[in-house]
């Protein structure tokens, strides 16, 4: 749930390095997933990227910069990968950073507590790049499993230097960047993995005719990439040399030869591949067993903790229980900052009328300024923030915490069933802060089909935008008695209901998909379940508030601000007696009918396409001009403006429905069409919740309308 | 036998890959290679997928992947880890 500027709009696809100023080495953060890379990448910046627990977090790489030595260095935060053979495309993002990129020096970020799979990657690193520092970072993390690690055994083996770090803590930073600085000046001259005989035979047999053709990138690391023979990576090679390998009819006939040879051995494509890895993994052993003191045993507390949280019985519940109670939490919680707020902008307009009047602003000016841009500003703010506030940092801590992941294997069952893979539960809870930063989240899924089913129906669920409109709609008209304890439970329970159908709906609609335009079988799935770690509170409340919080909110005002505007000019103007207002909502009126809501209902929502936040604010703007102007203090004021112009309970459920399934805001809409590549994409993004809403609306209100009639 | 029949709290030997392509390159560099210890730790609630033990780290697999990792137990009555 990575809620920035670069996960929610532009620049989310660099696959080089932005321009930095000439003479300042740039550093790559490299290493598997889930291993601190980001933590470390804030430590030293100084900057906020979004930190979790969960692999696949970061999907496009960061940048930022960091000073000492008397130097400033530009520091690169890549996606995390288990291997430079790509599975998904963050993990290519990553693998062509790393190799093609030229930065002068790859730090790679360790686990301390499991060292042994994480070195499978550096030794494949190292291949292709000697500027290489290994920081073995979770060492605190580690110390606390009994586990040992002789960092200068590892850096004289590996033939690089090894610096422990606990970044959360801040520890070994300081020698980190020292050591950068070293490699800078000079380049160590690392390990390079030796494979068993036969392939060592077969790579000096190419070798030489590889040296003639490029010196680009190490002959060796060719070599093998070529035995290898994984078509993804040998095309980026290719065109990063700009020289066709696999077409040079020299180096293929020794090629040919070599891997003739390694058949006569009892070599296949398939056997070559495998003893590739596997002598890899063989040397990442010896290094481990040398170096590493690792004591047997898993921590049983954690494996308890899972049995719970993932358990037959317990397993769902216990996920609905949460989700209860993160949204129980966040209606109590914002009800009284929420009407305090609102009655203290409120207050604010006479003053405000006073001041624009001070400036000799026109009357119309001020009647725009205040009714019109200041009164949608102060509803945003009031309705939006008090919730945003509570649900972020909860939503962090439970990401913090490792929880995620959990919910990724819990709903892999019926998420494979609909022929979706389990992964789309982690882009769906990103969703959950805003539908653009979930779509493009949706890197971390392998099959192409799968990750774009996951974007297509990403909007199902409902974003921090549509949430305080939603609650708003329960307490006013599901919710009886006053703003207390039970009622707050209630409400948080129909909410839950809400977002149950959201996420029957992403299932159905899955499963349409894979039925129809996007047909084909599950694919693999491979998930990593990160231990539980303490999350860090203090950080959390700062992070969420500042980068997420305000940032949405941000977002929101920029986009409230014209729109409220726009609505004041409509309900002003007037063409052939009739407002402008007045005009669109007429003809919007027979078809909003149909499916419970009403002309100005329909209107608000199409011009709350820039921001979902401004659906309800813009739709009381247009309630209050035309005729019954009602003060508004609080929720049952605006409750009986809502009646005075014909809402029903049908109205408001309709409404809630919608809201839930209509078209993606343009934000995300615009990260469909980058992710997708595709206007036909898009167009099926907007039209599949958009019809999948006003179809359960006009199911709706056609059977309560036939139910009254009896 | 193959992992996917490993009963939840039981430990075993991974023997061959019969995966294929890319999935068999994720699951190698994932350290699901040869001789490589494996124990299955816990169920999802549908039963499928479940949780493994393997090299220190905690990996999800569906049955369709678990089935094509062949596993053997030199000794049976060491593969109880827990409870």
């Amino acid at each position: 749930m990575g809620l920035t500027r670069k996960s929610t709009g532009k620049d989310t696809t660099p696959a080089e390095i932005n321009s930095t100023p000439k003479n300042q080495p740039v550093i790559a953060l490299a290493g598997n997933p889930n291993v601190g890379k980001s933590t470390v990448f804030n430590a030293l910046t100084g900057m906020h990227q979004h930190t979790g627990n969960w692999t696949g977090k970061t999907v496009g790489n960061a940048q930022g910069t960091f000073a000492a030595n008397q130097k400033t260095y530009t520091l690169v935060d890549i996606p995390g990968t288990y291997s430079l053979i790509a599975h998904s495309e963050e993990e290519k993002i990553a693998r062509n950073f790393i190799c093609f990129s030229g930065c002068d020096a790859t730090v790679i970020v360790c686990d301390a507590t499991c060292l042994k799979r994480n070195l499978n990657f550096v030794l494949q690193t190292l291949e292709v790049t000697s500027r290489v520092i290994l920081c073995v970072n979770l060492i605190d993390e580690a110390a606390r499993k009994h586990i040992r690690i002789n960092c200068q055994k590892l850096s004289a083996a590996l033939g690089i230097p090894v610096i422990p770090t606990a970044a959360r803590q801040g520890k070994g930073l300081q020698e980190l960047t020292e050591t950068i600085d070293e490699v800078l000046q000079k380049a160590p001259t690392p390990l390079q993995v030796r494979y068993r005989p036969e392939i060592e035979e077969a790579i000096s047999a190419i070798e030489p005719t590889i040296a003639t053709i490029t010196g680009r990138l190490p002959s060796r690391f060719l070599s093998v990439r070529l035995l290898d023979g994984n078509p993804d990576f040998l095309e980026d090679i290719e065109s990063f040399l700009g020289t066709p390998l696999t077409r040079d009819e020299r180096l293929d006939e020794k090629l040919t030869e070599a891997k003739t040879t390694l058949s006569q051995k009892g070599y296949d494509t398939t056997s070559l591949r495998d003893t590739l890895v596997s002598d890899l993994f063989k040397t990442a052993d010896k290094l481990t067993k040398e170096a590493v003191n690792t004591p047997s045993g898993y921590n049983n507390r954690q494996i308890r903790a899972d049995k719970f949280l993932t358990g037959k019985a317990t397993g769902i519940p216990v996920m609905l229980l949460l989700l209860l109670f993160v949204l129980w939490l966040t209606i109590f919680g914002a009800n009284y900052p929420s009407q305090w707020l609102s009655s203290c902008l409120f207050s604010l307009e006479e003053p405000l009328f006073h001041l624009l009047g001070l400036l000799h602003l026109p009357l119309w000016m001020q009647n725009a300024l205040v009714l019109g841009v200041y009164r949608v500003l102060a509803w945003v703010v009031s309705v939006m923030l008090p919730p945003m506030a509570i649900f972020f940092p909860l939503f962090t801590l439970l990401e913090d915490a490792g929880y995620l992941p959990r919910v990724a294997f819990n709903l892999d069952h019926p998420l494979k069933k609909c022929c979706a893979c389990g992964k789309q539960a982690l882009t769906m809870c990103m969703g959950f802060g805003c539908n653009a930063a979930g779509v493009i989240g949706c890197r971390i899924i392998d099959s192409p089909r799968e990750r774009l089913i996951a974007i297509l129906t990403n909007n199902f669920v409902p974003c921090n935008g549509r949430f305080p409109t939603l609650i708003a709609i329960i307490t006013m008209f599901f919710i009886t008695g006053s703003a207390g304890f039970f009622s707050s439970i209630g409400a948080a329970a129909l909410l839950t209901l809400l977002i149950l159908l959201g996420i029957v709906m992403t299932l159905l609609a899955s499963k349409f998909l894979s039925k129809t335009v996007l047909k084909g079988i599950p694919s693999s799935f491979t998930l990593e379940l990160p231990p539980y770690r303490r999350p860090q509170i203090g950080r959390i409340l700062i992070r969420s508030v500042f980068d997420r919080t305000l940032f949405v909110l941000g977002r929101a005002i920029t986009v409230a601000a014209p729109a409220g505007l726009v609505i004041y000019a409509m309900s002003n103007l007037t063409v052939g007696g009739a407002t402008l207002l007045a005009h669109a909502a007429g003809f919007l009126d027979p078809f909003a009918r149909l499916i419970g809501l009403d002309g100005v209902l329909l209107m608000a929502f199409i011009l709350g396409f820039p921001a979902n936040e401004i659906v309800m604010p813009i739709a009381i703007m247009a309630y209050m001009s035309s005729g019954t102007l009602t003060e508004f203090e609080n929720l049952s004021a605006l409750k009986t403006l809502l009646l005075d112009n014909g809402w029903t309970p049908l109205t408001a459920a309709c409404t809630m429905i919608f809201s839930l399934l209509h078209f993606p805001c343009s934000t995300t809409l615009i990260s469909i069409k980058k992710e997708t590549g595709s206007w036909r994409w898009t167009l099926v993004a907007f039209l599949l919740p958009t019809a999948c809403g006003a179809f359960l609306c006009f199911l709706l209100t056609t059977a309560v309308r036939l139910l009254s009639l009896f | 036998m193959n992992l996917h029949n490993l009963p939840p709290g039981s430990s075993a030997y991974i023997s061959r890959l019969n995966a294929r392509d890319s999935i068999r390159r994720r699951l190698l560099d994932m350290g699901f290679t040869q001789g490589t210890k494996v124990t299955c730790l816990y169920a999802s609630p549908a039963g499928d997928p479940k949780a493994y033990a393997v090299f220190g780290t905690v990996i999800a697999l569906r049955s369709e992947e678990a089935s094509q990792i062949e596993i053997f137990q030199p000794h049976a009555e060491e593969g109880c880890l827990w409870d």
